[in-house]
């Protein structure tokens, strides 16, 4: 047997760190990232749910689209370069107010799902976004993006630095001690905050369901802002383990997973992200079947499920009461928080109802499991920021 | 006399006479990290050396656990039930996770002893 072709993992900048931290260092969309820390993924989850939890998910597609030249006003530059991604995208990004950060889908033009994402407004710059992809997808969205930005616009790339998390309801208190200002960020707004002579880009946002940030940072200036915050005794450093529970926990979809290139916004359950404004004037990719889906014509939904026994994982198959199988999961594994199975699949919106009795076949087994209402654990995001 | 071998799955079995108590070692628990969910075997099935016999579930994924020889499974932990951390914290005592009656206890031969089994992992 031959051995097939070893594809070197790349190492992010904070690599030192998780080895010494004791993180288990595992390969995730061709980087080595940690899945856990000694103390371990149920550990690190509660820790989260608690008090503050710290992770590098520099792995991740953090970009900038630019327009090019000087537009004649700040509203003039943001309608320009909104114009060029708004035809990709669900999302309203005409509509972002300075700072403003939006959680949007890219889509083809079957109005499948290329991926989700993050699209911000400068604060401070006139025609610039920030963009944030996913790992497994970035270098295909930055080249899609790219490709449309009919030579108004640059992407330029900011994927090798560090993309730090801090999650958890003593997260604001944790940051603004480090950096001061924080606190007033409002839920899904980011800005430009100085610290030792270089300048983060920090969003209150997070993919826990917890208050938190996500913090761009200078490579140079990484080891230093990821060692000051877990100087803190409420930060404590959470691998990729605990990310995809306390995902799953809350509801939140995963690319690759409970989404992909054949999956509608509709059938997500993320029928938020697809503006109404955008609606009424059917301009993105796939509208004719988003829409047709928005006005009650849809053959499968995401749903959320509590299992009943083992953990019914990714490709189980779900069954209703006559036997017949009906759907599959998607993301499943075990809450820490609530101590049982959960579940994301997909069915036939004639499933969906929360309380809908339907069973799921593992280990040729069927266990039961019932439709509950998403997310498993409340969001406790803060809407507001502090004044 | 009480002798313990090991697989190459890294399940490990205690004899005591003609009786097997088998459970995962140290070394697989904290490869698994923590353990969430166990499915026990049926007291009474015939399990053949290298069925899979039980499964244990860590918060990523399933893990099978085969039967290191052939035999009888004679009882359960069901304390794994309540509290499959048990095996998290105790691998080799309370975490232990079946047993079974020997049909053949020349099977156990061809297992590790505690020095190769050092081996292996290292």
């Amino acid at each position: 047997m031959s051995e097939s072709p070893e594809i070197p993992l790349r190492t992010v900048v904070l690599n030192d760190e998780h080895i010494g931290l004791g993180g288990r260092m595992v390969p995730f969309s061709g980087y080595s990232l940690p899945v856990q820390y000694p103390t371990g993924i149920i550990a690190e989850h509660k820790w989260t749910r608690e008090h503050a939890g710290l992770f590098d998910v520099s792995h991740m597609g953090p970009s900038f689209v630019v327009l090019d030249g000087s537009p004649a006003s700040p509203e003039a530059g943001h309608a320009e370069v909104a114009a060029l991604i708004e035809p990709l995208v669900s999302g309203d990004i005409v509509g972002l107010k300075p700072g403003q950060l939006r959680y949007t889908l890219l889509l083809n033009d079957e109005g499948g799902t290329r991926d989700d994402l993050m699209v911000g407004r400068s604060p401070l710059f006139a025609g610039s976004l920030y963009v944030i992809v996913n790992a497994g997808t970035k270098e295909a969205d930055w080249g899609h993006i790219a490709a449309h930005l009919g030579g108004r616009a640059k992407l330029t790339r900011a994927d090798n630095g560090a993309l730090l998390a801090l999650q958890g309801p003593e997260a604001v208190a944790v940051l603004e001690a480090i950096l001061p200002g924080v606190a007033s960020l409002g839920f899904m707004n980011y800005g430009p905050i100085e610290w030792q002579g270089t300048r983060l880009i920090v969003s209150r946002s997070g993919y826990t369901g917890e208050d938190g940030f996500e913090i761009l940072c200078d490579a140079a200036f990484a080891s230093r802002l990821w060692n000051a915050i877990l100087a803190d005794p409420r930060a404590k450093p959470i691998g990729l383990g605990a990310r995809d529970s306390l995902r799953l926990e809350a509801g939140l979809p995963l690319y690759g997973h409970d989404l992909d290139d054949t999956v509608s916004p509709i059938e997500a359950g993320l029928n938020f992200a697809v503006s109404k404004r955008r609606r009424g004037a059917r301009d993105f990719p796939g509208a004719a079947r988003i829409l047709t889906e928005l006005a009650g014509e849809l053959g499968r939904v995401r749903v959320g499920l509590f299992v009943e026994g083992a953990p019914a994982r990714e490709g189980a198959i779900i069954v209703d009461e006559n036997g017949q199988g009906i759907g599959r999961v998607t993301s499943g594994g075990f809450s820490p928080t609530l101590n049982r199975a959960i579940a994301l699949g997909f069915v036939h919106p004639q499933h969906a109802a929360p309380g809908t009795q339907l069973r799921v076949k593992v280990r040729e087994r069927l266990q039961p499991a019932t439709v509950t209402t998403l997310p498993f654990v409340p969001h406790r995001y803060v809407r507001k920021a502090a004044s | 006399m009480t002798t313990i071998k090991y697989t190459e799955d890294h399940e490990y079995i205690r004899v005591e006479g003609t009786t097997g108590i088998v459970g995962i070692t140290d070394f697989a628990q904290d490869q698994l990290g923590d353990i969430v969910f166990v499915e026990l075997p049926e007291v009474g099935r015939k399990v053949k050396k290298g069925d899979e016999t039980a499964v244990v579930e860590s918060v990523k994924a399933a893990s099978e656990i085969y039967a290191p020889a052939s035999g009888t499974i004679t009882e359960v932990n069901d304390a794994l039930t309540g509290e499959p951390g048990l095996i998290n914290a105790a691998a080799a005592a309370a975490g232990w996770i079946f047993k079974l009656t020997l049909d053949d206890p020349t099977e156990l031969d061809a297992l590790m002893d505690d020095a190769a089994y050092a081996s292996h992992i290292s």
